[in-house]
This record gives structure tokens, C-alpha cells and sequence, in this order.
């Protein structure tokens, strides 16, 4: 059986892995990391999002071979010293959950969909989130959270470079 | 049903206790609070179902069957059994003593016939998709593996689709009975007199589509025991329900059995039902001693997660010149699939009071048959009977508004129960204890800019403009609070519904509250914690909210039907309001006063015009001491309480959708979407808020995009989230949403529920304004989904596509 290592969320895992096991299965079933859930099995809904290698993918879409020397990022591995991350405080500001079942994707979605835009109009959320299904709260509380959480992280991005263009004493 | 409302016996006891804080700004009652809930769900602690490992867990994966109608002739399960990994194998014939059939809770009439519904087919398979052999393995991938070796022969019989054929003289039958599962008929007034030489008849027929609930949570059920006693864990939105049934299904004692719903992600009715995996995993864990899982995947689940809908509605309306309207007919069939499950023949009764909406009318006459086919049996989904009623009145009072050449909006005031006329019992007999229509109608107009809309249509139909505006209205009314129990009995359910709580003082003054109804993304942590608040003063951070678990929560009625507020969290405000009782007295002992004297007022039990008083948390700790209590005072401030409806609640609301419609490429696309709902008072409005934006996504859905769609043979084809088309973000526009706030009478919370409120509403509003865009082509009614296909095919062809 072919051997990976793989980091995820900080921690460096080497397993041994049939050529076919899934990257969410490796997740959930083998490092227990289950945060990430599962809603389909054809790539559809997005439940199961991560952030590979800083992108973000499908894992049920993804064989784990393929993460072999990658870095995942899970739901679980989000906040930073005890902080939620901007877009999960966005999330539960703006009551953009109800089961629950699609935030971890959706957050993960969102984060990487301010990559290439930072600051989306309504429109462009909706067409960045199209890979990713809720049945719950019909959308517009998840858009309303993405533009909060892109405001929060822009207003950060921006504090942290002023930061550090002051001079060291 | 037909009698007038009181307020309830626990409602008078709270109202004469004079001990009921008024939901108020103030308070936690009526707070925008962020939900409790949200934590574990943001950072991926959640424990759903599938989450769950045991040590030495096996994973349990279906074969199911791949033709609509056959005969099993030959199962041969060997090759499967020497397969790596597994450890047993086993198809229908090995339960066939133990696996009993899958519970029917609803016995809808003298003539149903209720057939039997094993587990795992025996001899006859019946729809695509029932399970007929099982695979245990030490993984899921094994267990996948495993099921290609199993081998079953098959001889094939006809298959049965289409309900109007099923029906006819010597169509194939599904069951040996025949194809009719049972006939139900209402009737209010005298229905001949109403269409005797009416002005004008309206006489349609609509299709409610069958559709796929797909909450985003595929199933997933873990079984084990230890020898003596089992525990189940499932993705289920009734625990309390499924333990009742599971235990005289299977046998296995109530007392040996618990169950537990822990994190469920959604569920709209499909997780409203017993199903043959929870029953197998239990007969699994008790006969190989292990734990057992089994996790559906989505196109597992589209195949045989019950499906919701699929009724073929003919409605006449009869009405004078002046548009007031003399009487509706209703001759519905509705489709069973191939079985009875727990509620599957009560769903088109549930809408069967519903069809007058929120009209006078002289006289209604409702007539039901129930029809089995060989496809996935149907049972609850969102709204269940009411947005099948509520879609045929609103689209066929558009229909009469437009034969009459009167705007759709004057042809209901002159026709809904106007807002001084509450209590007002319909022609259905059913009490509607309050509400406002006009209210709820001026707002929704307002918002919407209805009078600039029809001029803007006016032009667009002037200049013949290949887009076309169109402009839909609903104005809804629901049954929900499922519900008095004696009115469930009139209509032969199996069962109460009353919902059950428990408030528990800690010692250090913290509150766990049991309930009964059981959340799956609604948010019952976070409300029942403002109720609490406000009842005891304590506070909202100083409340749990435990449920779901039998071991804890040992008594309920669960989640559906808009009823765990209506119901579940006037029993929370019951239970509380006995804890203070109790508190009362022992305050007064404490400061050595009347009880009679003392008053309760945030949290502080005092002597009335004096500073002396003793707070709730106080109480809680003296009473954990026990040191000085009242002779005969049990140390205890705990209490549980049983709440029972009097009545339903009637939530109402005026939805209007502005949609624009190409007509020649038949896309459309929602323009402007307002609703404004009346759910009486509120505990939470962000909540109350996401459950109408839910709801009116799921309403569009039908409307616009979903079908389960079977072939000619029994093959369902829509097996994926590729091929049932499930909205995304991208599908949906923003909807304005506001409220009116006319508060029920019939409990002491004013409330009225919110669930299903939106899903009700939005399919009529949709497809209303499809058809009114469309008016000059002559189209007076495009099949849902309204797909560009059919839209385009309707403009081209015109009449009812």
C-alpha cells in the first residue's frame, strides 16, 4: 500500500492508504478529523471542502494519494490561538447556519472565493458559492455573512500591513 | 375541532398565577440573540451520526434492487461471504422471522389497506432501490465490495407508474389487494346548492410534482448493544417516536432500548419516519454482538429516503359575478409509492382542511384516493398536504381573477376572513383563532411597489416586450402545532400531540432544561434558553438545553409540523412556571412571610413593599442543602410538564413574486421576492428570519427546478444533486422579507410557528406570476417545475403545459 504524509491542520500524519480511499474518508475515518462531513457523492454540494495546499477542494474528489506531501487545512483548523476565524464569526454573526450541515464547506468556499476577490458584490458571491449546496437557510444569510467576513478580513489585512510598515524601535 | 377556543387549561393556570412575564424589548423574549447552537457547528466539533466510531464498529452497506416490480426467484449470498473483510452476509429470507414490518402510524380510514412492509424484501420487490441483501464488513469500502458477489435472480413484473392507470380496471397491481390504498371524503355545506347556476366555474387540474427532500445530511444509523440492552443512534428528527416503534417492531423490550438523535443536519420530513436501515442495524448489533454503521450516500438516499408531494389535484371553484366565491371541490389522488410508512396515507389529510385557505365560502367538498404505485413510498415533506392545498386555492383564485377580469389582490379582500371576524370558523370546521390579512397584504404590497409593477407590466405587454413581467400572488394561511391529540384521534393517528419538558435548578443556580421536541437546525438551544430566561429570571448563558437523547430526554413527540415552539416551548414555559410555584413557597418559609405576599420579579422571589427576597439561584442552593425547608417540602425545585393544544395554530402571511420571463427562451428569472408573515409573537426573529428565507428556497425549488423524475420502467433517473436540481446560491435572489405580528390565542407564548410557513407560501406565488407574465400568450398554466423548456413551450404553443 502506498505511503503519504500528509499535514492537516497542523499536524504532520504518515499512513499507509489504499490507492482508492478518499482524501474526506482519510479525514474522517482515519485521522478523525470529522469535522469535514460528507453530503454527496458526485462532487455536487461542496459539504466537504477543505483548503489543499491553500485552494480550496472537494475531498470526497480528491484520492488521498494525490494529497501525498500536501498541507490540509479543515474546518478544525480554522481558528487561530482560541479566535474564531473572521468568516466563522461572520457565519454565526449573521445566523448563516441552521443544521449546520454545509458550513464547514461553505466557510472554507468563502475564504478561498476572497482570494481572487476581496471585496465580492452580492452577485459575485453567489455565483463564487454556486459549488456549494445549503438546503437550509435559502442563501441570503450566507452572503450577507461572506461580505461581513471579507469586510473583517480586509479591515485585518489592512491593520496588519500598517503594522508592519512601522518601523522597529 | 368545531368548537370554540379556550385558552387551555395550563394557559389559565399561567394567566391566574399572574406570574407570566409579557414577552417584551426588554427581555430575552423577542431578542435577535445568535444562537447557541452555532459553536460546535462553525468549528467542526459536531457529532453527527456518521461521526460516531465504536470499538470493534462493522460497516453495514445494501443491495438493493435494481427493477420496480419483480419476484425474488433465487439469493445466493455465498461468494459475498468469503470476500476480505466480511463478516456476514445475509438477504430478506434470513430476518424473515424477526424483522416484522415497517410501521404505518396512520390508519386513515375503514377501507385502507395497509400491506405488509418488510425490512428487506422477502419475495416481491416493490420500487427501485428496496433493499433485498445486506454486507458487514470491517470497513465501508469492504462492505461496498462485497455486494457485487451476492447474486439474485430476478423475474420481472409489470411495472405500475402513473396513478390514473393504476386505478383502472385490469391495470398490473402492486399489492394483491389492488392499487388503492384508501378513499377519504370531507364535506362542509351544501355543495350542490353552491354550484347550482354559479356565474362562473372554475375547473382545473394541477400536478404536484413528486419531489426529493434532500436535507444535507445523508442517513446514517449506528446500532449496538451490550448484551442486554441496545442503544441506536440515527439521523432522525422523532427519537421518542422511532424507539416507541422500533420496539414493537423488533421486539426488544422499550426499557432495553435507547435512543439518541445527536447533531442532525436537516431533515423537512425525511427524517420524519422509521426506516428499514434502523430496524436491520438493531437486528444486525443483536445478532453478530458488535456495533454496526451504516451511512447512506446521496444517490443511496434519493432512491429510498421517502419522497415528498406527487398528487394530482382536479379543483373547481364556484363563484358569483361579483367574484365571491360559493364553493370549492377538491377530487385529489395522491401517490403512496409501494408501502405505507409512518405517515404516508395522513398527508393529503393534512391538507384536506386547508383547501378553502383563508376564505368564506359556502360550501367544500374534498374527496381523497390514495394510490400505490411500484416507486419510493412518499410521506412528510415540508408543509405535508398544506402547500398542496394552499398551491391549488391561491393558483385557481389567480385563475378566477382573471376570468372575471378582476385584480387577483381585490378578489381576495372581498373574499378572505377580514381581521374583526377572528375567531372565525371555516367551512372546514377549524377554528382560526386570530390574524390579520389586510395588514399582512398593505405591507407586502408596499414593499413590493405593486401598483408601479402592473404599469411596468402594462408597458411591457404595450410594446410587446420579449420579456415579460409577471406578478404573483399568496396569500397563505397553514394548520400547524401538529397538534390537540383528541383531534388526531378523530382522524385515526396513532398517536398524542402533546410535547413534554423538564426544567432542573442546579445547585450552583444554572438551569438544564429537557425537552421533548427534538432540533435538527432549527435552533431549540438558543429559544427555549430565552423562554427560560424570562420565566426564571435567570440569565439566557445559564441555560442548557438538553434533547434528544432517550436516556435523558425520556418523553416527547419530537419535531414536525411546525409544533416544537407552539407546543414543545409552551411546555418549557409550563414547567417553569411550576418551578416557581415551588420556589414561591419555599421563599416565603424562607422570609417567613404568607406566600401570598411574595412577588416574583427578575429572578427575585420578594415580600410585597419590602427589600427582603431571596433570588431563584438562592433558592436553588437551599433547597440542594435542604437544611430548612417547609415540613413536608420535598427538596426539590424541579418540575416537569405536558403540554396538549387546545387547538392548531394558524400562521398566515401574503407573498408576491415578481418574475420576469423571456418568452423566447423561456428562461425566467425572480425579480423581486417579498413576504410578510405573520407567525404571531416571536421569540427570536433572526431565527424566525431564517426560517422563512428556508422555506420560500424550498418553495421556489418546487416551483422552479426540483422533480424526482422516474422513467417508464421504474427507474428513478434523477439519482444525484447533478440530476435533481437542488438550488444553489447562484439559483436564488435575496428575498425582502418583513412581519405582522397578531398574536395567537390559544397559548400563553402568543406564538404560532414558522417552519413550514415560507414552503406553503412561495410555490403558488411563483408560478402565479409565471402564468401572469405569460397571460397574452393564452396561458393559463405551465407543470411545475416551471423549467425554460416548459415555459418556452407554453408561450409557443399556449393553454397549459
Amino acid at each position: 500500500m502506498p505511503r503519504i504524509t500528509v499535514n492537516v491542520d497542523g499536524i504532520a500524519y504518515e499512513e499507509e492508504v489504499e490507492p482508492r480511499l478518499l482524501l474526506v474518508h482519510l479525514l474522517r475515518d482515519r485521522l478523525g478529523r470529522t469535522g469535514t462531513p460528507i453530503g454527496c457523492d458526485t462532487g455536487n454540494c461542496g459539504a466537504c471542502t477543505v483548503m489543499l495546499d491553500g485552494r480550496s477542494a472537494k475531498s470526497c474528489s480528491v484520492l488521498a494519494v494525490q494529497a501525498d506531501g500536501s498541507d490540509v487545512v479543515t474546518i478544525e483548523g480554522l481558528a487561530q490561538g482560541g479566535e474564531w476565524h473572521p468568516m466563522q464569526r461572520a457565519f454565526h454573526e449573521e445566523h448563516a447556519l441552521q443544521c449546520g450541515y454545509c458550513t464547514p464547506g461553505m466557510i472554507m468556499a468563502a475564504i478561498d472565493l476572497l482570494r481572487d476577490d476581496p471585496d465580492p458584490s452580492e452577485e459575485a458571491v453567489r455565483e463564487g458559492l454556486e459549488g456549494n449546496l445549503c438546503r437550509c437557510t435559502g442563501y441570503c444569510n450566507i452572503v450577507r455573512a461572506v461580505r461581513r467576513g471579507a469586510a473583517e478580513m480586509s479591515r485585518r489585512s489592512a491593520s496588519e500591513s500598517s503594522a508592519r510598515e512601522v518601523p522597529a524601535p | 375541532m368545531t368548537e370554540q377556543l379556550d385558552a387551555g387549561l395550563i394557559g389559565e393556570r399561567i394567566a391566574e398565577s399572574d406570574q407570566l412575564n409579557p414577552p417584551s424589548a426588554a427581555h430575552e423574549v423577542g431578542k435577535a440573540r445568535r444562537r447557541k447552537e452555532d459553536a460546535r457547528l462553525v468549528t467542526g466539533r459536531t457529532t453527527w451520526t456518521d461521526n460516531i466510531q465504536l470499538p470493534g464498529m462493522m460497516y453495514v452497506a445494501f443491495l438493493r434492487s435494481p427493477m420496480a416490480h419483480a419476484r425474488i426467484t433465487r439469493v445466493d449470498t455465498s461468494a459475498a461471504s468469503g470476500r476480505p473483510g466480511v463478516v456476514a452476509v445475509y438477504s430478506g429470507r434470513d430476518f424473515v422471522d424477526e424483522q416484522g414490518s415497517l410501521p404505518c402510524a396512520w390508519p386513515v380510514s375503514e377501507d385502507v389497506v395497509i400491506p405488509d412492509h418488510p425490512p428487506m424484501a422477502v419475495d416481491e420487490v416493490r420500487y427501485v432501490g428496496e433493499a433485498v441483501a445486506c454486507v458487514v464488513a470491517t470497513d465501508r469500502y469492504r462492505a461496498a465490495d462485497a455486494l457485487e458477489a451476492i447474486e439474485i435472480d430476478y423475474e420481472p413484473l409489470d411495472a405500475v407508474l402513473d396513478m390514473t392507470e393504476a386505478l383502472a380496471e385490469g391495470s398490473p397491481k402492486v399489492h394483491e389487494a389492488g392499487n388503492q390504498a384508501f378513499t377519504w371524503k370531507f364535506a362542509g355545506g351544501d355543495i350542490e346548492e353552491a354550484f347550482r347556476d354559479a356565474p362562473v366555474v372554475i375547473e382545473r387540474t394541477y400536478v404536484q410534482q413528486r419531489l426529493i427532500p434532500s436535507a444535507m445530511e445523508p442517513r446514517a444509523v449506528v446500532a449496538t448493544t451490550d448484551g442486554d440492552a441496545f442503544t441506536l443512534y440515527s439521523a432522525t428528527q422523532i427519537p421518542h417516536v422511532l424507539r416507541v416503534m422500533l420496539a414493537l417492531t423488533t421486539g426488544i423490550p422499550e426499557h432495553k432500548l435507547r435512543v439518541v438523535a445527536p447533531d442532525v443536519g436537516g431533515g423537512f420530513g425525511s427524517k420524519l419516519q422509521v426506516t428499514a436501515e434502523e430496524v436491520l442495524a438493531l437486528l444486525l448489533t443483536r445478532r453478530l454482538g458488535r456495533p454496526v454503521k451504516w451511512t447512506e450516500s446521496r444517490s443511496e438516499g434519493n432512491l429510498t429516503v421517502h419522497h415528498g408531494r406527487d398528487q394530482l389535484q382536479r379543483i373547481s371553484v364556484a363563484a358569483d359575478r361579483d367574484g365571491r366565491v360559493r364553493g370549492v371541490k377538491v377530487d385529489l389522488l395522491a401517490d403512496m409509492g409501494a408501502y405505507l410508512m409512518l405517515v404516508t396515507p395522513g398527508v393529503p389529510l393534512l391538507g384536506a382542511f386547508m383547501y378553502n385557505g383563508i376564505y368564506k365560502m359556502d360550501a367544500y367538498h374534498f374527496n381523497c384516493t390514495g394510490v400505490f404505485t411500484t416507486k419510493m413510498p412518499t410521506d412528510a415533506y415540508r408543509g405535508a398536504g398544506r402547500p398542496e392545498a394552499t398551491f391549488a386555492i391561491e393558483r385557481a383564485m389567480d385563475e378566477l381573477a382573471h376570468e372575471l377580469g378582476m385584480d387577483p389582490i381585490e378578489l381576495r379582500r372581498r373574499n378572505w376572513i377580514t381581521h374583526e371576524e377572528f375567531p372565525y370558523t371555516t367551512i372546514c370546521g377549524l377554528t382560526y383563532d386570530s390574524g390579520n390579512y389586510e395588514a399582512a397584504t398593505e405591507r407586502a404590497l408596499a414593499l413590493l411597489g405593486y401598483d408601479k409593477l402592473r404599469a411596468e407590466q402594462a408597458d411591457r405587454r404595450d410594446r410587446r416586450d420579449p420579456v415579460q413581467l409577471g406578478i404573483g400572488v399568496s396569500t397563505f394561511t397553514e394548520m400547524c402545532g401538529l397538534a390537540p391529540s383528541r383531534v388526531l384521534g378523530s382522524l385515526s393517528y396513532g398517536a398524542g400531540g402533546w410535547e413534554h419538558a423538564s426544567v432542573r435548578m442546579l445547585p450552583t443556580g444554572k438551569v438544564e432544561v429537557v425537552t421533548g421536541s427534538s432540533p435538527h437546525g432549527q435552533g431549540h438551544e438558543t429559544a427555549w434558553s430565552q423562554i427560560v430566561a424570562d420565566a426564571l429570571g435567570v440569565p439566557f448563558e445559564d441555560v442548557s438545553v438538553l434533547h434528544g437523547d432517550t436516556s435523558v430526554s425520556h418523553k416527547g413527540m419530537d419535531t414536525y409540523g411546525s409544533r416544537s415552539l407552539v407546543v414543545g416551548g409552551v411546555a418549557v414555559l409550563a414547567a417553569c412556571e411550576k418551578v416557581k410555584d415551588r420556589a414561591k413557597e419555599l421563599a416565603a418559609h424562607l422570609l417567613e412571610a404568607s406566600a401570598d405576599d411574595i412577588e416574583f420579579a427578575d429572578g427575585t422571589f420578594k415580600v410585597r413593599g419590602t427589600e427582603a427576597g431571596r433570588t431563584i439561584q438562592e433558592l436553588a442552593l437551599a433547597t440542594f442543602a435542604a437544611h430548612d425547608l417547609p415540613d413536608g417540602f420535598e427538596p426539590a425545585l424541579d418540575a416537569d410538564a405536558t403540554f396538549d393544544p387546545d387547538n392548531f395554530s394558524f400562521p398566515h402571511g401574503t407573498h408576491l413574486c415578481a418574475i420576469e420571463v423571456d418568452t423566447e427562451t423561456g428562461a425566467s428569472k425572480i425579480r423581486t421576492y417579498v413576504a410578510v408573515d405573520d407567525v404571531g409573537s416571536v421569540v427570536n426573529p433572526l431565527i424566525v428570519e431564517g426560517q422563512v428565507h428556508g422555506g420560500i428556497a424550498q418553495g421556489i425549488a418546487q416551483a422552479l427546478f426540483e422533480e424526482a423524475v422516474y422513467d417508464t420502467e421504474g427507474n428513478l433517473l434523477t439519482t444525484t444533486m447533478a440530476d435533481y436540481l437542488i438550488p444553489s446560491a447562484a439559483d436564488l435572489p435575496d428575498f425582502v422579507t418583513d412581519r405582522t405580528e397578531t398574536p395567537a390565542t390559544t397559548n400563553p407564548l402568543g406564538v404560532k410557528g414558522v417552519g413550514e410557513a415560507g414552503t406553503i407560501a412561495s410555490t403558488p406565488a411563483v408560478v402565479n406570476a409565471i402564468v401572469d407574465a405569460l397571460r397574452p400568450y393564452g396561458v393559463n398554466d405551465v407543470r411545475m417545475p416551471c423549467t425554460p423548456e416548459r415555459i418556452w413551450r407554453a408561450v409557443t404553443e399556449g393553454g397549459d403545459r
